[in-house]
C-alpha cells in the first residue's frame, strides 16, 4: 500500500515535471519569437528608416574636450594652467611590428628609455585599439621631421593636445595635487555620478588636491562637433558644432609668493608649515616637504620614478599637512591652560614649587620635566613662558582625562578640519572610550600625565594644530580652514564665493585668553623659549615651541641629540600669530628632526610673518645644512636651548 | 591502448549533438570576432585560447559522475557566499562597485562562480527534501538563492543579480512551485513597480525612460541602444556582407567584440544570418531541454532545466538589448562575446549538461 502511493507520487511528480517542462519550452520559444519579430521589424519593415540613418551616419559625432579651468593664487598669480603642444601617438592595433616602429621613429624624434617604459604601461592598461602616446611635448623641428615621414607610419600620427602645468612645481604639489590619465576606478566613479557622457573624449582627472577636490568644477562642459566622413572614416567637413565650456578658474587664498618663501625658508629639513589668516579661516600657505615633481604623474608615471617616490625614506608623496600625525609636546600646553581656567581647575596667581620632576600619589615613578632639578616657584604665566613640564602634569591630573578630551575637542584636537581636500587624517585625541575600544584596557592616571603635556596617546596633524591656534588666535572664534575663495565661471567671468560658513564661537572668558595670550608673547621675548624669533621684529608675536619625541627616553636617561641617529631625534613645533593685539596672521611650523622648537620652527615662522606683516623678502642665505647636531644659538640673545 | 580506444574514451562523455551545436555557433563567433576586431587576427586567437581553456574545463565536468557533482553543490555553494561577503567586506575600501576578489595570484570574480554555484545548491536541496515538499521547503529554496543575490546587488551589479535570480527562479518553477504563489509574485510585481519608480534614484530613472526614448542621451548610455538598432536595421534582409558593414567599420559602434558583437553580425548577415542564428540557438536550447527531460534523478532535471532556461535568458537579454527592447545591462551574448570569464562559466554549465546526458544510463542499470 505504502509502496503504491510513493509509485503514484513518483509518476504524479514524473507527470508535473514534464508539464513545467512544457511550459519552459513554451517560454522559450516566446522569448526566440519575440527576437524574431523584432528583427522582422527592425530589418523588414523598417528597413529603409535605418538605412537612410545609416548613411548619415556618416555623420559622425566628435566630443571636444574642454579646457581645464586654471588655478590662481588670492593675488591672481598662476597656480597651474594648461598650453598646447604636440605629442606622437601610436594605435598598436594598426601597427604590426610594435618594437620596429618606435626604433625607426627614434630616428626621427628624440625616444629616451622613460618613455618607451611609460608607452608599455599605457599599452598594459588600455586596449589595443586606443591611441596612446610615445612622446609629448614635440619641438616644431620634430613635428616637421616626423610629417615628412609620415607616410611610411599608418597607425603613428602627432596630434595636438593640451598639457597640464604646475609653474610652481614641486612647491605646490601638495597643495595642488596633479592629473593623470582616467582608470578604471575613475571610470567606475564617473559611472556612479552619470558623468560618463562629459567624460567622453576626457583622457585626464584630477587625482589627488584640489585638481580631485574641484574636479567638477575644472573640468568644464564637452562639446559636440558633428562631421561629416569618409567611407574611410576622414573627417571631410564640420556640419554643426555646440563648443565646448572650458571649466571654470579657481582662486585660491594661497600666496603664491609667501608659499615659495616658506619652503625656502625650510632649507634641507623635512616637515610642514600652515599659515592662515584667523580672522576667516583661509590657508594663505601650505607647505609640506619634501613635494615632488607633479609632472611626473600627468605624462603617466615610469616605474623606476614611481619606485624612487614611493620608496624614499624622506616620504615626498606623503602630504605632512593633511596626514602627517605627531605628538603635539608642548605646544598644547596654552590650550591646556585655558582648558585649566575654563573648569576653574587653576586661578591664574596659583603656584607650584617645582623639584623638576612629578610623582603620582602612592607611586615611586618620576614624570621627568625636561630642564633637570626644576624651575622653581611656577604660576601659570610662567609655565607658558618656559614651558614648565612639571605644572602641566598636575594641571592634567587635577582636571582629569574626560575634562580634557571635552575642552580640546571644541578646539578641533581629534576631528578633521574639513578643509577642501581629499585625505585627511583625524589625529588621535585619546579617551576613556577610546583607550577600552582599542587596547581593550581602562585608563590609567599615568595616561593622563603624558597627554598633559602634548605626548603619550595624543597625535595631531599640522593642519589641526594650525587651525586651533588660529582659533586661539581669534579669540575662541574657529573658522573651517579652506583655501579656494572664489570659482569664476569661465563665460561670464562671474565670481561666486564659496559659502564661507560662519565661525563657532567658544565663548572664552577674555580675561583668561588674554593670559595666554600675553604669555605666548613673553615665549618670543628675552627669557622665553622662542626669544630668537622675535629678535628686531617691528611687530609683536605669540608663540609657543614644542618638541616631539621620535623615541622614548628611559627612566634616567638624558637626550643628547648628538648621539642619536638623525632621524631618530625629536621633531621640532612652533605654533605663533602675529600681531599679537589685532592677529593677521597663525603660523603653525613643524621641522621633522629639527630638534628643538626654538631654534629650527620658529625662524621659519618669522621668516613667513615678515613677508605677510611687512613684505619683506628674505635675502637668499647660506642654506642651512641641516638637520645638523647642534644649531648655534643666536647670537647675543639668551636662548632656552629646550622646550 | 588503439587510436580508436582513446578516442572512444575522450568522446565517452561528451554529448555529440550539443557539441556539434555550440561547436557551430563559436565558428560563427570567431568569424564575426575578425570582422569586429577590425581583422584583428590576435583578437580571434586569444577567443581561441578562451575557448579552449574552457573547453577542457568542460570536459573535466562532463567525465564527473553525477554523485561528485551532487556532493561539489554545498562546497561550491559556501565558498561562493564566502568569497561573496569578503567582497563586501573589502569593497567598502575602494570607491565605486567592487565585483572582484583579489586571491594573490589572479582576481576572480565571486558572482560569476554563482551563477552555477546557485542553481546546483538550490536543486541539491529539493533532491534532499524530494519524498515530501512543502511550502516551509520552497521559502528555504527561496533564502539559498536570496541571500547571495542581495550581497550581489549591493556590490552593485544589479544585472547580474537578477540574471542570477532568474536562473533560482528556474529551479524553483521546476521543482513546482505552485501557480497560485507565482501569480501572487507576479501581481506583487505589478502593482509595486509605481513604488519602485518612487522609490529609485534619478539616475536609475534616467536609464528606464531612456529606454523609451534613447535620443535623450545621445552621447552617452542612449547612444549605444541608438547605433545598435542603426546597425541592426540597416542590415536589411540579406546584410551588408561579411566585413562590410560600415557602422561596425566607421567606429560608431561601441564595444563591438563584446556586449554589441551582435549588432555586428546582425549588420553583415542581415535578417537571413539572424534567422540562422537563432536557429542554432534554438538547437542548443532543444538538446538542453531533451537532456533535461531524460534526466534521471531530480537534482539532474532541475539542474540541466536550469542551466538550459538561463542560457536561454542570455541569449534574449543580449540580443534584446542590441536591437532596443530591452535596457543596457552588460549581458554578453553567450557562445559569442568576447570574454575569458563568461565562456568558462557557460561551459562548466554545459560540461554539467553532458555529464547528466552520459552519466544517466550508469544509474539506470
Amino acid at each position: 500500500m505504502n509502496k503504491r502511493i510513493e509509485l503514484k507520487n513518483h509518476q504524479q511528480e514524473i507527470f508535473n515535471f514534464r508539464l513545467r517542462l512544457f511550459i519552459s519550452i513554451g517560454f522559450a520559444l516566446l522569448l526566440l519569437g519575440t527576437l524574431l519579430a523584432r528583427f522582422v521589424y527592425l530589418q523588414a519593415v523598417r528597413h529603409d528608416y535605418y538605412q537612410t540613418l545609416a548613411e548619415k551616419n556618416r555623420i559622425s559625432v566628435v566630443p571636444i574636450v574642454p579646457n581645464r579651468g586654471l588655478i590662481l593664487d588670492r593675488n591672481g598669480v598662476v597656480l597651474a594652467h594648461n598650453y598646447s603642444g604636440y605629442t606622437l601617438e601610436i594605435t598598436p592595433s594598426k601597427v604590426s611590428d610594435l618594437q620596429g616602429t618606435i626604433n625607426e621613429l627614434a630616428t626621427l624624434v628624440d625616444i629616451a628609455p622613460r618613455d618607451r617604459k611609460r608607452f608599455k604601461k599605457l599599452m598594459a592598461e588600455s586596449h589595443d585599439f586606443e591611441t596612446l602616446m610615445i612622446r609629448s611635448r614635440l619641438s616644431d623641428e620634430e613635428v616637421a621631421r616626423f610629417a615628412a615621414q609620415q607616410y611610411r607610419f599608418p597607425g603613428v600620427e602627432i596630434k595636438a593636445r593640451l598639457f597640464r602645468e604646475y609653474p610652481y612645481s614641486e612647491k605646490t604639489a601638495h597643495l595642488l595635487g596633479y592629473i593623470g590619465r582616467i582608470n578604471q576606478s575613475d571610470v567606475d566613479r564617473l559611472e556612479e555620478n552619470d558623468a560618463t557622457a562629459n567624460y567622453r573624449g576626457t583622457d585626464y582627472i584630477g587625482k589627488t588636491g584640489l585638481e580631485q577636490y574641484y574636479e567638477n568644477e575644472l573640468h568644464g562642459t564637452t562639446g559636440i562637433e558633428q562631421v561629416e566622413v569618409d567611407s574611410a572614416g576622414r573627417a571631410v567637413r564640420i556640419i554643426s558644432r555646440s563648443p565646448p565650456i572650458s571649466g571654470n578658474t579657481l582662486v585660491l587664498s594661497i600666496d603664491a609668493k609667501l608659499q615659495e618663501i616658506a619652503e625656502e625658508a625650510f632649507g634641507n629639513y623635512r616637515g610642514a608649515l600652515v599659515a592662515i589668516d584667523p580672522a576667516n579661516g583661509e590657508v594663505l600657505a601650505f607647505v609640506s616637504r619634501p613635494g615632488y615633481d607633479p609632472s611626473l604623474f600627468v605624462d603617466g608615471i615610469d616605474a623606476e620614478s614611481w619606485k624612487e617616490l614611493n620608496e624614499s625614506p624622506d616620504h615626498p608623496l606623503n602630504n605632512r599637512v593633511l596626514r602627517g600625525q605627531y605628538p603635539s609636546g608642548s605646544t598644547i600646553k596654552p590650550f591646556m591652560a585655558l582648558a585649566g581656567l575654563f573648569y576653574n581647575i587653576r586661578s591664574p596667581s596659583h603656584t607650584i614649587s617645582d623639584p623638576g620632576y612629578y610623582t603620582l600619589s602612592g607611586s615611586s615613578h618620576h614624570y621627568r620635566d625636561w630642564k633637570q632639578g626644576g624651575h622653581g616657584t611656577v604660576d601659570m604665566f610662567k609655565s607658558i613662558v618656559i614651558s614648565c613640564d612639571t605644572y602641566y602634569y598636575g594641571l592634567a591630573i587635577d582636571m582629569g582625562i574626560d575634562n580634557i578630551f571635552e575642552f580640546l575637542s571644541r578646539f578641533g584636537f581629534g576631528k578633521k578640519t574639513g578643509i577642501d581636500l581629499e585625505g585627511e587624517t583625524s589625529g588621535l585625541l585619546p579617551s576613556q572610550e577610546w583607550k577600552m575600544k582599542r587596547f581593550k584596557q581602562r585608563w590609567y592616571a599615568g595616561d593622563t600625565v603624558s597627554v598633559g603635556i602634548g605626548q603619550g596617546y595624543s597625535l595631531v596633524t599640522p593642519l589641526q594644530l594650525a587651525s586651533a591656534t588660529a582659533t586661539l588666535a581669534n579669540g575662541g572664534v574657529g573658522y573651517k580652514p579652506h583655501l579656494v575663495r572664489e570659482v569664476k565661471n569661465s563665460r561670464t567671468n562671474e565670481s561666486r564665493k564659496l559659502d564661507n560658513q560662519p565661525g563657532i564661537d567658544m565663548k572664552l572668558d577674555p580675561s583668561h585668553l588674554d593670559l595666554v595670550r600675553r604669555a605666548m608673547m613673553a615665549v618670543t621675548q628675552p627669557g622665553g623659549t622662542a626669544a630668537q624669533a622675535s629678535a628686531g621684529a617691528s611687530y609683536t608675536i605669540a608663540g609657543k615651541t614644542g618638541t616631539a619625541q621620535v623615541i622614548g627616553m628611559k627612566q634616567g636617561e638624558k637626550y643628547d641629540a648628538s648621539k642619536i641617529d638623525e632621524r631618530h631625534r625629536d621633531h621640532a613645533w612652533f605654533i605663533s600669530f602675529a600681531p599679537v593685539e589685532q592677529p593677521r596672521i597663525a603660523v603653525v611650523v613643524l621641522a621633522e628632526n629639527g630638534g628643538h622648537g626654538g631654534g629650527t620652527a620658529a625662524p621659519i615662522a618669522r621668516k613667513v610673518m615678515d613677508y605677510y606683516l611687512l613684505g619683506k623678502v628674505p635675502q637668499p642665505v647660506v642654506p642651512v645644512i641641516a638637520p645638523a647636531s647642534s644649531i648655534p644659538a643666536a647670537s647675543g640673545i639668551p636662548e632656552i636651548e629646550a622646550d | 591502448m588503439t587510436r580508436r580506444q582513446l578516442w572512444q574514451r575522450i568522446t565517452e562523455h561528451l554529448d555529440l549533438p550539443l557539441l556539434a551545436g555550440m561547436g557551430l555557433l563559436m565558428l560563427v563567433s570567431l568569424l564575426t570576432l575578425y570582422s569586429a576586431s577590425d581583422h584583428s587576427l590576435e583578437r580571434v586567437f586569444s577567443q581561441g585560447r578562451n575557448i579552449l581553456v574552457a573547453f577542457c574545463c568542460l570536459w573535466v565536468v562532463a567525465n564527473l559522475p553525477l554523485h561528485y557533482l551532487m556532493r561539489a553543490a554545498v562546497p561550491i555553494y559556501v565558498f561562493g557566499m564566502t568569497l561573496l561577503i569578503g567582497v563586501a567586506l573589502f569593497g567598502e575600501i575602494s570607491h565605486g562597485a567592487r565585483r572582484w576578489l583579489n586571491i594573490g595570484v589572479t582576481t576572480i570574480q565571486p558572482s560569476e562562480l554563482m551563477k552555477i554555484g546557485v542553481p546546483m545548491m538550490m536543486a541539491w536541496y529539493f533532491e534532499k527534501h524530494e519524498a515530501a515538499l512543502t511550502f516551509k521547503n520552497y521559502a528555504i529554496a527561496a533564502g539559498l538563492l536570496l541571500l547571495p543575490v542581495g550581497l550581489i546587488a549591493r556590490q552593485p551589479d544589479l544585472g547580474t543579480a537578477l540574471l542570477i535570480s532568474a536562473s533560482g527562479f528556474y529551479v524553483l518553477f521546476l521543482a513546482g512551485l505552485s501557480w497560485r504563489i507565482i501569480g501572487g509574485l507576479t501581481v506583487t510585481a505589478i502593482l509595486s513597480a509605481p513604488v519602485l519608480w518612487s522609490l529609485m534614484h534619478d539616475y536609475q530613472r534616467h536609464r528606464v525612460e531612456m529606454l523609451f526614448d534613447p535620443s535623450q542621451d545621445a552621447l552617452g548610455k542612449g547612444y549605444h541602444t541608438i547605433q545598435g538598432m542603426i546597425a541592426v536595421g540597416s542590415g536589411g534582409i540579406f546584410g551588408k556582407g561579411y566585413l562590410k558593414g560600415t557602422q561596425t567599420h566607421l567606429d560608431f559602434l561601441p564595444e563591438r567584440t563584446t556586449d554589441f558583437i551582435f549588432a555586428v553580425y546582425s549588420e553583415e548577415f542581415g535578417l537571413i544570418g539572424n534567422l540562422i542564428l537563432l536557429a542554432m540557438y534554438f538547437f542548443v536550447i532543444g538538446r538542453g531541454f531533451i537532456i533535461t527531460a531524460n534526466a534521471s534523478t531530480y537534482f539532474t532535471r532541475l539542474m540541466a532545466g536550469s542551466i538550459t532556461l538561463t542560457f536561454t535568458t542570455y541569449a534574449f537579454v543580449n540580443m534584446g538589448m542590441v536591437s532596443g527592447i530591452l535596457p543596457i545591462v552588460g549581458v554578453p551574448l553567450p557562445m559569442f562575446s568576447y570574454g575569458g570569464t563568461s565562456m568558462l562559466t557557460l561551459l562548466l554549465g554545459f560540461g554539467i549538461l553532458m555529464s547528466i546526458q552520459t552519466h544517466k544510463k550508469l544509474v539506470k542499470s
